[in-house]
């Protein structure tokens, strides 16, 4: 058995000539609040895409509880354990709220491709996206299509149905971008609730979510890890400092 | 928030049926009382003959829904299917009908399901690999495909004259009842029946799983796969129900009329099904359903009225998609939340006055439509036509800028009384919202 939740080895990642994920070497252990950071344009996002599989890696290795996954197809990837959520809000727009929900545990609880069973009638799926629902603060918002949301809730809609199917590697791609001062406060608890007893990787720009909720931080600068180790480590790090921190925390 | 809802995303179909369940199997009875008369009160042969094109029609334009409305799959290859399970239904029943097979005519439709999703399930694995252009565009080919391997295999499809049988047969089910499936009402009834069977079994479809994953991945197939979903297994197996249904279409289509040509899976049968879909309103489930008996009866009884017939039609199209994009469906949606809160009599006014103006366009327009196709056509074009009891030369220019005044009048006053309905929506609608908050 393997210590670490997911594991990167030499990954690379080439558009072109242009490479954007230069080499990179990480170890997330089981069970921590990663939370990768660096400047704008450095690969924050491609990182992630690479390890849910949305882009063939050009090089390298990445490993999900010890089992190679580049390669897989992203519903693969999904069905061993890991679920990821997007920048960009990426929903089932004109489904419901609790549609989107039920919709994100289908496959975890064994429905596949059915055909012969009704969703209504399934007791236990309804109950289960109901919890998730409440535990996610829309009980208010369930008939409501995902697209009327407000953008704060389509936020928490899509941390829902992040963690919907019970994955045990959570991928957040800046799951407080664009929020206010609350929503932002509010946000990073309902992470902490759901993400609880789970790996969660995270990219991250506020500088204050990020010392308050990460386990451990790397900073990712033109495609390379510069640094990794604890929020203390990472502030008194002086390269971090000058090729990112400086400018962001001063 | 919720009639807004409706307006905007006609997709939705709220859950919890076992709310619903009462409202819901009221209307299923509905339904069946509605089939059940309909012959009683439309009874002459041309009649019961149309209802009983509808029923297939229903089956046709609902299954085409489970691509576009459901899977968000645009098809322009759906007659293929009915068609392919059409013929392999007629096939089928003259070999019952040379005592080669023993099975009854009632599993006709069955049949015909069964060859629809036999040639489904590999059309459907090449073409719902990508969906939107991509599935157009294969869509496309495989009907041009098949439309010419029927000319070329003339002994599966009859070249010209097509392949014609006998629907009266030694076996049936309900033989003993003294049914014979002679008589066209017997036909319909039959048709009628498995009309709202396979009505219901596509309702039910979008109540699972897999139906709620077709919706799910034509709504953004990236996130599906990142619930663990792979969405061209999940258009493949809908695209594959779909043409299961439609053959069961095809199969109706063979019991009614005992003859099937090539004509039935041509492009021409496959837009057809698209424009019921969407004239109905393909983002509801019964909408499809509107669509098909409006357009059935237009096809049947516009055609004996104009021979411009082709033209109306495709004006109603055009007039749809640009001013009523959800529909007949989208249209009495929109209605109800006023006529739940009592405010529709305002509404109903202003329709009221709408209609005199509307009616003076239409008579303006027909008559230009239908003295063009005259002079143009007609082998004497000074022999007068009759339009709204009025004899008209149509070589003669008074009649033409009598039909023109006509028509710009009513545009006139169309144009205006359309404001009086904005603002009545206005009213009603601030009101409604109203008393929400």
């Amino acid at each position: 058995m393997s210590e670490h939740a997911l594991r990167l080895v030499e990954l690379r990642k080439s558009f072109g000539p242009t490479e954007i994920i230069r080499g990179v070497d990480l170890d997330i252990h089981k069970g921590e609040r990663h939370v990768i950071i660096g400047p704008n344009g450095a690969g924050k996002s491609t990182l992630f895409n690479l390890i849910s599989g949305r882009f063939p890696v050009s090089s390298g290795r990445v490993e999900l509880h010890g089992q190679r996954i580049d390669g897989l197809p992203p519903h693969q990837i999904n069905r061993m354990g890991l679920s990821r959520s997007f920048q960009v809000t990426n929903l089932f727009h004109r489904m419901s709220v609790f549609e989107n929900i039920r919709c994100a545990l289908l496959w975890s609880m064994g429905y596949k491709y059915a055909f012969w069973k009704l969703v209504g009638r399934q007791r236990r799926l309804n109950e289960e996206a109901e919890r998730i629902l409440e535990q996610v603060h829309l009980q208010a918002r369930r008939d409501v299509p995902a697209a009327m949301l407000s953008y704060a809730e389509q936020r928490a809609l899509e941390i829902g149905a992040t963690i919907a199917g019970g994955a045990d590697v959570i991928l957040l791609d800046e799951p407080t971008a664009g929020m206010s001062l609350t929503e932002t406060e509010q946000a990073v608890q309902l992470i902490r609730e759901v993400t609880a007893g789970r790996t969660l990787v995270m990219v991250e720009h506020d500088m204050g979510v990020v010392f308050g909720l990460a386990d451990r931080v790397s900073v990712l600068v033109y495609g390379e890890l510069i640094a990794t180790g604890t929020p203390e480590e990472i502030r008194a790090n002086t390269a971090v400092q000058e090729a990112y921190l400086g400018t962001e925390v001063a | 928030m919720s009639e807004q809802s409706i307006k905007q995303t006609p997709a939705h179909i709220a859950p919890a049926p076992r709310l619903r369940l009462l409202r819901g199997a009221g209307i299923w009875i509905g339904a069946l009382i509605v089939v059940l008369v309909l012959p009683m009160i439309f009874s002459s042969g041309h009649s019961v003959s149309m209802l009983t094109q509808m029923c297939s029609a229903i089956v046709f334009a609902l299954s085409y829904n489970m691509l576009l409305g459901q899977g968000g799959m645009l098809s322009f290859g759906h007659a293929v299917f009915s068609g392919l399970g059409g013929f392999i239904a007629m096939h089928v029943l003259n070999a019952v009908n040379d005592g080669a097979l023993v099975i009854p005519l009632e599993l006709m439709p069955i049949v015909g399901g069964l060859g629809g999703l036999a040639f489904a399930i590999p059309f459907g694995w090449i073409s719902t690999k990508r969906a939107g252009v991509t599935f157009a565009m294969i869509s496309l080919g495989i009907a041009e495909l098949v439309a010419a391997s029927a000319l070329m295999f003339t002994g599966f499809f009859g070249g010209e004259s097509g392949i014609s049988s006998n629907r009266v047969v030694d076996h049936t089910l309900f033989g003993f009842l003294g049914v014979s499936y002679g008589p066209s009402i017997e036909v319909y009834y039959l048709a009628g029946a498995w009309m709202l069977i396979a009505t219901f079994a596509m309702y039910l479809l979008t109540l699972t799983p897999l139906g709620r994953m077709a919706n799910a991945v034509r709504d953004n197939p990236e996130r599906a796969q990142f619930v663990g979903y792979d969405p061209h297994l999940v258009r493949f197996l809908q695209f594959s129900l779909a043409g299961f249904f439609a053959g069961v279409a095809g199969g109706l289509t063979v019991i009614n009329y005992e003859i099937l040509t090539a004509d039935a899976l041509s492009a021409i049968a496959s837009g057809t099904v698209l424009v019921m879909a969407f004239i109905g309103g393909i983002g509801f489930f019964f909408g499809p359903i509107l669509g098909a008996i409006l357009i059935t009866y237009l096809q049947t009884s516009l055609s004996s009225f104009s021979e411009a017939w082709l033209m109306y039609f495709g004006l109603i199209f055009v007039g749809m998609v640009m001013y009523a994009p959800h529909g007949l469906a989208g249209i009495v949606m929109a209605h109800r939340p006023a006529l739940r809160s009592g405010r529709a009599g305002k509404l109903l006014l202003s329709y009221l006055v709408a209609a005199v103006p509307t009616a003076l366009l239409l008579v303006g327009l027909i008559s230009l439509i239908e003295m063009g196709y005259h002079l143009s056509t007609a082998y004497m074009p000074e022999y007068p036509i009759s339009l709204f009891g009025v004899e008209v030369n149509v070589t003669q220019l008074r009649y033409w800028l009598g039909a023109v005044a006509i028509t710009a009048v009513g545009l006139a006053v169309f144009l205006w009384v359309m404001r009086l309905i904005r603002r009545a929506w206005h009213e009603v609608n601030a009101a409604l919202g109203g008393e929400r908050t």
